[in-house]
């Protein structure tokens, strides 16, 4: 029987339908978006007071592309990412493919460990340890070593999702292969890695949201021409709020949002197919 | 080359460089932190490689009068303080607020539960800045909450919402309430709620359902939420640097102002290491009573 989840009309042992579950929920979707939706619409406020509504333009985007600090900055941004995140996803899927077998060796779990460190350890920590270790050894602070503190926090982005679809992967398959005279190479080329794909590009596109979207680490890596938009907005912030700011800020959440969309999509399409059924 | 040599090869060719990446690039600078922290601070900036001092330490506690007297001083530990305060609170608001959630979402038919789980997720792949500057716009003087409450006659006066401990901590709760909501949900989802049926038909009421059985079975998801917004929480960074406004520092701010302005790197590196700690130890205590929890929740 299909049951309407909005409508309570059920005796008092059926959890679906207690009072207040649903105000509680809508209560927060309602905190949890519409900040965000309160920021795009005042994106689109002719008005230069921000918060108050007096018509609708898109002035502050033809501001913001026209910005020449902001167009460099967005560059900065996806060289950074990119780099970064095809740095890492190769990092981690070569690990995957080894640390997902079901055999067990010496220091596996420390490694996995290792593997999750970046993520679990506050970003601020490993930001300034690494500002330290880079000035030691007399490093210029720019590009490179953002992209470098980049890339160690994108590996267990990638790393998890690739490793949890390596582990999802029906062994038998592999076996058909061998059956059937593949080498071990040829198998992985031709039977693993076409299966592995979907896993590797949502791991990508994880990989990057989280190099584009980063404050910490660009931050305190950062020197003279590695402004991100991050970097660029948190400065704009510090001074005052302008309408562009939201401009800019809009833009983000919709290519972060298009991202995760495209990586979940992956990641269904995925599922679908290694499902038993 | 034998069979077992070929298999080591290999595992170091697949997993070496990744794990190098990370053992050269954040191990090994922890260490090194780790190191400084114990070292002499050159007033340039830099650190007296060849001078042990337990100064930074020492600064913890204590203030260093003209004379080289130590005088107690709470100023930092007040913000260390604060921080794990504030941290506290944000995982209690979200415990309070995302419980239901979880379980609205754990009652629901199969279609709705992606549903739900993709707009729960959503959030926290937006930028985090953007995220918390939005907060900005609403909690300002002449910002959408106080424009709003003055139009409706409510109050005469802008309430003071923005740049105190009370917008820090919205701005934490809203940007780690889904890592609450989330592994809750999975120790719902895996419940079978006719024990819920059951506990009604033995003549528990609502309460007593929800604290005998509900809450047991959620218990691990629990643990895991908190965990997974108390530890972020207690190193972040942006939101009491945006919405404290300089003036509700948390440790991540006083960390960073000792390679910003302060240029004190020995004390900068003891607060990370003691920030280090604090998580290490909560994320221990965590991994020896639930492992695996943690991973499988996500």
């Amino acid at each position: 029987m299909r049951i309407n989840p909005f409508r309570s009309r059920a005796f008092p042992g059926d959890a679906r339908h207690w009072p207040g579950l649903f105000t509680a929920t809508a209560a927060f979707f309602a905190y949890v978006y519409l900040p965000i939706l309160i920021l795009v619409a005042l994106s689109f406020n002719e008005n230069r007071t921000v918060t108050v509504w007096t018509g609708f333009s898109l002035d502050w985007y033809a501001m913001a592309f026209a910005n020449r600090d902001i167009v460099s900055a967005a560059t900065n941004s996806l060289i950074i990412a990119s780099i970064a995140s095809v740095t890492a996803t190769a990092l981690a899927t070569l690990a995957a493919l080894r640390m997902a077998s079901k055999d067990r060796f010496f220091g596996k779990t420390g490694i996995n460990a290792v593997f999750a460190l970046p993520i679990t350890v506050p970003e601020i920590v490993p930001a300034v340890a690494t500002l330290m270790f880079f000035a030691s050894l007399g490093l210029t602070f720019g590009l490179g070593t953002v992209i470098i503190g980049h890339i160690v926090f994108c590996i267990p982005f990638a790393y998890l999702p690739i490793r949890a679809r390596l582990e999802g992967m029906d062994p038998k398959i592999g076996e058909a292969a061998a059956d059937l005279y593949a080498t071990p190479v040829q198998a992985f080329w031709r039977v693993t890695l076409p299966q592995l794909i979907p896993g590797i590009l949502s791991g990508l596109v994880l990989a990057f949201i989280i190099s584009l979207d980063d404050f910490v680490t660009t931050f305190f890596l950062g020197g003279a021409g590695s402004t991100t938009l991050p970097i660029y907005i948190f400065g704009l912030v510090r001074t005052g709020v302008t309408p562009e700011v939201n401009a800019i800020s809009s833009l983000m959440l919709l290519l972060s949002l298009s991202l995760v969309s495209l990586s979940l999509f992956l990641g269904r399409d995925q599922n679908r197919k290694s499902g038993p059924g | 080359m034998t069979r077992a040599g070929k298999n080591t090869l290999y595992r170091a060719l697949l997993i070496g460089p990744a794990l190098l990446a990370i053992t050269i690039f954040m191990i090994v600078p922890l260490c090194l932190m780790a190191y400084i922290s114990f070292r002499g601070r050159d007033y340039s900036g830099g650190v007296l490689w060849d001078q042990f001092s337990a100064e930074a330490y020492v600064r913890l506690f204590f203030e260093r009068e003209l004379d080289g007297t130590l005088a107690l001083n709470f100023n930092y530990m007040f913000i260390i303080l604060r921080s794990v305060w504030l941290s506290f609170l944000t995982m209690v608001i979200s415990l309070a607020v995302g419980l239901p959630v979880a379980m609205f979402m754990a009652t629901r038919d199969r279609k709705w539960k992606a549903v739900l789980v993709f707009m729960v997720t959503l959030p926290f792949w937006t930028n985090l800045l953007v995220r918390n500057y939005a907060w900005i716009l609403l909690l300002r003087d002449h910002g959408t909450i106080n424009s709003t409450l003055m139009w409706l006659g409510v109050i005469s006066e802008p309430l003071p919402l923005l740049h105190n401990a009370f917008a820090v901590a919205v701005g934490l709760t809203y940007s780690f309430l889904p890592f609450m909501v989330l592994p809750i949900y999975s120790s719902l989802e895996k419940m079978d709620f006719r024990l819920v049926e059951a506990s009604f038909d033995l003549y528990a009421n609502r309460w007593q359902t929800i604290r005998r059985v509900i809450l047991p079975l959620a218990f691990p998801g629990i643990v895991a939420g908190c965990v997974l917004v108390f530890v972020p929480a207690l190193g972040a960074y942006i939101t009491p640097e945006l919405l404290g406004g300089g003036k509700t520092l948390m440790i991540g701010n006083l960390i960073g102002f000792q390679f910003g302005a302060a240029r004190n790197w020995p004390f900068g590196a003891a607060l990370g290491l003691f920030l280090l700690a604090l998580v290490l130890i909560s994320l221990g205590a965590y991994a020896r009573r639930y492992r695996g929890e943690l991973e499988g929740s996500q």
